[in-house]
């Protein structure tokens, strides 16, 4: 039997229009193997959680180099778990204050990847604390 | 039986997961789908093939947003390539269709091609029965970014828009079998730029040429011009909607539609005895090791392949035939 593919989406919600680090990140998990769901730019958390579900994703990786992380990130877990959707992973990255991290991972954020975040050290984490649907 | 009656009543979660889980092959999936099939083939079906980068996913968000206007339910397939280096994939058809993300009437689904080379998937046929089975009166299945001649959308769709782009080359390449022949209407996309009006003649003076019985389809070419001349834009992709619904009631009129339907069931169940012979065959001949030996001896010329092929089949069939 063929291996569960890991399934992943990249998104960034709010209105920072910053994506060269998502676009890297998508192609990194593209070279990881993982099927990769690249949504871009401008979204609402509400959009995110509709596309992560429509699309069977395990895992949603959220880019935010505006400061809205604080609202944003947390909007999207919880729109999940209304969607009966708390299964799938979500973690974080972008410019994010260390003293924000307590209150992320308080809301679901899994984890939280910063400038300096080597792409194998994300894919390393992905591959150890996601596992694909069953 | 409670999933099946979940998926038919439209849950999104439970609908994605089992295309998940028939991309995937998992043993289940095809026993699900078998309850889901009588809640089947009753959506109209559209394709939608082109070049990359022609536009496909932004007409397809133009034709949801057309239909929406109708109060259609809408079901998506976009189909993206998967890297024949690393098995991964970017999928990123949604990018151009965001603006529904939210309406409950749409649901979109991006695929993976793995490996198949005819412009869609292995397991598009599959979730399209289960966008199907969740009543969506319109599924549009968008092709990857083809070439000349990946046409396996004919044998999933009613009805194929190619989508055509200015300054892909002379008229030579309008004369050409393959892709042109599908199109149940061109769309001249980016038509706003040059060589747009020469390639409507090169597709007009082709249709010309092509022989069309009495009452038969000619298919229609739309010229759409620049997405950011919003006005116009949205006159031209409701002129496209327009006639893909025109085509629709052409095929229901004149009988074309049964035939496009047998087509498709063909086609299914063609795959169905591949996947049903071939696929048991194989893993029981590679778990015997007897598929290895086989491969051994041809490398090494002692029996040829078509020799041991016939061979195989004979003793399955004759097995399977006693039962």
């Amino acid at each position: 039997m063929p291996e569960r593919k890991i399934r992943v989406m990249v998104a960034k919600p709010g209105l920072d229009g910053h994506d060269r680090g998502a676009r890297i990140l998508a192609r990194c998990f593209r070279d990881a193997g993982f099927e990769v769901i690249y949504t871009g730019c401008h979204q609402t958390p509400e959009q995110v959680a509709a596309a992560a579900i429509q699309e069977d994703v395990d895992l949603v990786g959220l880019s935010c180099l505006s400061g809205a992380h604080r609202v944003l990130f947390p909007r999207v877990v919880e729109l999940l778990r209304q969607k009966d959707a708390a299964d799938i992973t979500v973690i974080g990255g972008g410019i994010i204050p260390e003293a924000d991290f307590p209150m992320l991972y308080d809301a679901g954020i899994k984890a939280i990847f910063t400038p300096g975040a080597t792409l194998d050290s994300i894919v390393e984490w992905i591959r150890t604390n996601v596992q694909p649907h069953q | 039986m409670e999933t099946i009656n979940k998926i038919s009543a439209g849950n999104v979660r439970l609908a994605s997961r089992l295309i998940r889980d028939l991309e995937d092959k998992l043993p289940h999936a095809h026993a699900r789908l078998k309850k889901l099939f009588p809640y089947t083939g009753k959506s109209f079906i559209i394709g939608i093939t082109g070049s990359p980068g022609a536009g496909k996913s932004t007409l397809t968000d133009a034709l949801i947003a057309e239909l929406r206007k109708q109060d259609k339910t809408i079901g998506v397939l976009a189909v993206d390539p998967t890297s024949p280096f690393s098995g991964g994939a970017i999928l990123g058809d949604r990018v151009r269709m965001l603006r529904h993300a939210e309406d409950e009437g749409v649901f979109i689904r991006s695929l993976a091609t793995r490996g198949a080379l005819g412009g869609l998937s292995q397991a598009v046929g599959d979730a399209i029965h289960v966008l199907e089975a969740m009543g969506k009166d319109v599924i549009i299945v968008e092709t990857v970014g083809i070439g000349q001649q990946e046409i396996d959308i004919i044998h999933h769709a009613h009805s194929v828009i190619v989508v055509m782009v200015p300054g892909m080359g002379d008229e030579i390449q309008t004369m050409k079998a393959g892709i042109l022949e599908i199109a149940d209407v061109f769309a001249i996309n980016k038509a706003n730029r040059a060589g747009a009006k020469q390639l409507h003649t090169e597709l007009s003076s082709l249709l010309n040429s092509t022989k069309l019985s009495p009452g038969a389809w000619r298919p229609p070419i739309v010229m759409i011009g620049n997405l950011y001349e919003p006005a116009t834009f949205t006159e031209k992709t409701a002129e496209l909607a327009q006639k893909v619904a025109d085509h629709y009631a052409y095929l229901q009129e004149s009988g074309q539609l049964g035939k496009r339907i047998e087509r498709k069931a063909m086609m299914e169940l063609n795959d169905a005895l591949r996947t049903c012979i071939m696929e048991p065959v194989i893993a029981n001949l590679t778990a015997s090791g007897e598929l290895q030996r086989i491969a051994e001896k041809t490398r090494n010329r002692e029996i040829d392949p078509y020799s041991a092929a016939e061979e195989i089949s004979k003793r399955f069939l004759k097995s399977g035939g006693e039962k």
